[in-house]
């Protein structure tokens, strides 16, 4: 299925970041990020570190506050409500650059807990559901192990099915594959080109621009807490308009 | 087996430990010497030279102070629940049975075999010890999570049961009498002066701990007044304020609390500072990733911190909870100076009575060899407890 062209331009935009900034302390981190999102796109952020593109993610589920602006992520404002805070949570999966399993929890126990605690699901549907999921993302066999007992691809796919176990609408990728070593890093790009592909809404911050090109609909390219440049891969890659972008291109597409 | 490692015999282990080399070899010469004359002149003291009558005609007081003779099987019930209680935790904590498991669980039979145990006393164990072994396969029919919600919760229930049982409730001619707290004592105060610190200090030092790191400045503000206000303060202190200013604070209208619970009470908040500086030190133990990930899939702070972050915070510090746990054991030892009778304040009631003059290395060794006990089946209890959850493995299943 040709994904681009199954975006109906009716639908309301899924997340809206108006003029988002945040300070740490006298650190100007965020200085004014706009950014809608429609249903079933996937976003691809990009940018030198210190850029504040992992900020920017974490203040789409409140893991960091903004300061001003405005963030509305499936209709529900964040504010200091911690009900809408939770809510939004619960729509909005996350997969971070170290994986971040719960080392004292089996795999089964990382994936189903936070569906039975927080969803209230019953065991044996939650259980049904991450095998389900353990499947998808090929590791049905280690779901009874502890995540030290796993390789680091193995981790962040047991991370990833962990997030969708939430059934949410949003998924948040901050780094994904940084962590990996590179013989690990095409099993986790798998999964998450499988994701984009079943229409899945995706946040995705990474340097590999493999993934970008397949994937993509819309790339942002960050530096100093701004968007510097966006557009579609094609604009990105082929023909970018601002000299930062050009040389941070070309830095990262050299090796 | 790794290569080289076949076929060891004895001969071969003493050589190649203790016979290496020439300055090895005088180490264990001159080590088995040293052993074998202390060893001697101990082995002569205990069997020669001590005149243990003194704790076979008071074993009686010391085990339990002066807890009314008629009214004894009401502790020996007690110590059948304990059994049971013992024999569910034992269930609950261990994968498999082992040999220091099982030598804790045999003590029953093995104090029923001492030499001054009575005939009453040594049915009693030996009822004890069933209990204990029938507690164990009864637990074995529960699912493993179930086992340790059982064991929790019956472990909590007891304490309060057991203080109904021994203060009874009836008038005299019920079945029940009253027995005031004051004429509890011996080994039986300072178990119980022990265990009621033990299972109410952690709670209320996880509260503290919480309560400390909260960011209302108000909450934390009063936790870290009360930790370091009673971490300043030596115990004997608190003991006395306990026993003797909380009274003049009381309205005189209520009835004065009995003075075991304001001394249990004394000691169970002395601990629960120390226990919140430990529990705060495995809260920073844990990555801040752990959080991320646990709020990122919607749970609360309290949920995460009750099924993300404790299980794994706790788990880091069980070696110094029980440790602390043991100091507690041991500094229940201080109450004989607010008046109560314990194992040790009996010890010292029997050297001031002129009978048993000049005694007092018998019963002092006695008391010690008790203490030592106890707190050696509790650091392996938490050698056993540590393997159960994996403290310090880092969960790879090794």
């Amino acid at each position: 299925m040709d994904r681009n062209s199954a975006s109906p331009l009716s639908e309301e935009p899924v997340i809206i970041c108006r003029d988002v900034q945040k300070w740490f302390g006298n650190f100007h981190a965020l200085k004014g990020i706009s950014m809608e999102v429609m249903p079933q796109e996937v976003i691809v952020i990009f940018g030198p570190s210190g850029s504040g593109k992992s900020t920017f993610i974490r203040t789409i589920n409140r893991l960091e506050e903004h300061q001003s602006g405005q963030i509305i992520v499936d209709g529900i404002e964040l504010t200091h409500d911690v009900r809408n805070i939770e809510r939004v949570r619960m729509e909005t999966g996350m997969v971070f650059q170290q994986f971040n399993l719960f080392p004292h929890l089996t795999v089964m126990q990382n994936i189903t807990y936070a569906p039975m605690y927080n969803r209230k699901w019953r065991r044996t549907e939650a259980e049904k559901v991450a095998m389900e999921l353990l499947e998808r993302v090929g590791i049905p066999e280690q779901a009874e192990k502890y995540p030290a007992q796993l390789s680091g691809g193995q981790q962040q796919r047991v991370a990833i099915a962990r997030a969708l176990a939430m059934q949410p609408k949003i998924m948040l990728f901050d780094e994904p594959t940084s962590a990996l070593d590179p013989e690990m890093i095409k099993e986790v790009l798998d999964v998450m080109i499988e994701l984009a592909e079943s229409g899945m809404t995706m946040i995705v911050i990474t340097h590999e621009m493999g993934f970008a090109r397949a994937v993509a609909d819309r790339l942002f390219f960050f530096d100093e807490g701004l968007v510097v440049e966006s557009g579609t891969p094609e604009e990105i890659f082929n023909s970018p308009k601002e000299e930062r972008t050009k040389r941070f291109l070309a830095q990262i597409l050299s090796h | 087996m790794p290569p080289g490692r076949e076929g060891n015999t004895v001969a071969q282990w003493i050589k190649e430990n203790l016979f290496s080399s020439l300055f090895d070899s005088l180490l264990t010469v001159i080590s088995l010497l040293f052993l074998f004359f202390v060893l001697r002149l101990a082995l002569d003291w205990v069997f020669n030279l001590a005149q243990w009558d003194v704790i076979a005609a008071n074993i009686n007081i010391l085990m339990k102070g002066s807890y009314p003779g008629e009214q004894v099987w009401r502790i020996w019930i007690g110590l059948y629940l304990l059994g049971g209680i013992a024999g569910i935790n034992l269930r609950a904590w261990n994968r498999e049975l082992n040999r220091s498991t099982v030598a804790i669980a045999a003590i029953p039979l093995i104090l029923a075999l001492l030499p001054f145990a009575s005939e009453s006393a040594r049915l009693n164990l030996i009822i004890i010890q069933v209990t204990i072994a029938a507690a164990y396969l009864l637990t074995s029919i529960a699912g493993d999570k179930r086992r340790r919600q059982i064991a929790a919760v019956t472990s909590i229930l007891y304490i309060p049961a057991l203080i109904i049982l021994l203060e009874g409730f009836t008038d005299e001619n019920g079945i029940m009498p009253l027995v005031k707290s004051d004429l509890w004592g011996g080994l039986l105060l300072s178990v119980l002066l022990a265990a009621v610190g033990i299972i109410f200090s952690l709670p209320i030092g996880i509260i503290l701990a919480l309560g400390r790191r909260s960011r209302q400045p108000a909450i934390s503000a009063l936790c870290i007044t009360y930790i370091e206000v009673v971490r300043g303060v030596p115990l004997i202190s608190i003991l006395f304020m306990g026993n003797i200013m909380l009274q003049l604070f009381m309205p005189q209208s209520l009835p004065p609390i009995d003075r075991v619970i304001r001394v249990m009470v004394a000691i169970t908040f002395f601990t629960a500072a120390y226990m919140a500086e430990i529990v705060r030190g495995g809260l920073q133990a844990i990555p801040k990733g752990q959080y991320d990930a646990a709020y990122a899939l919607g749970f609360s702070s309290l949920k995460s911190m009750r099924i993300i972050i404790l299980p794994q915070a706790l788990r880091i510090v069980i070696p110094v909870i029980v440790s602390q746990f043991i100091g507690l054991l041991l500094d229940t030892t201080l109450v004989a100076l607010v008046g109560l009778y314990d194992l040790l304040g009996i010890g010292q009631a029997i050297l001031s009575n002129p009978n048993w003059l000049g005694r007092s290395q018998e019963v002092y060794v006695f008391i010690g060899l008790i203490y030592w006990i106890l707190a050696t089946s509790m650091a392996f209890a938490s050698q056993r407890l540590e393997k159960t959850l994996g403290v310090g493995r880092n969960y790879d299943g090794s």
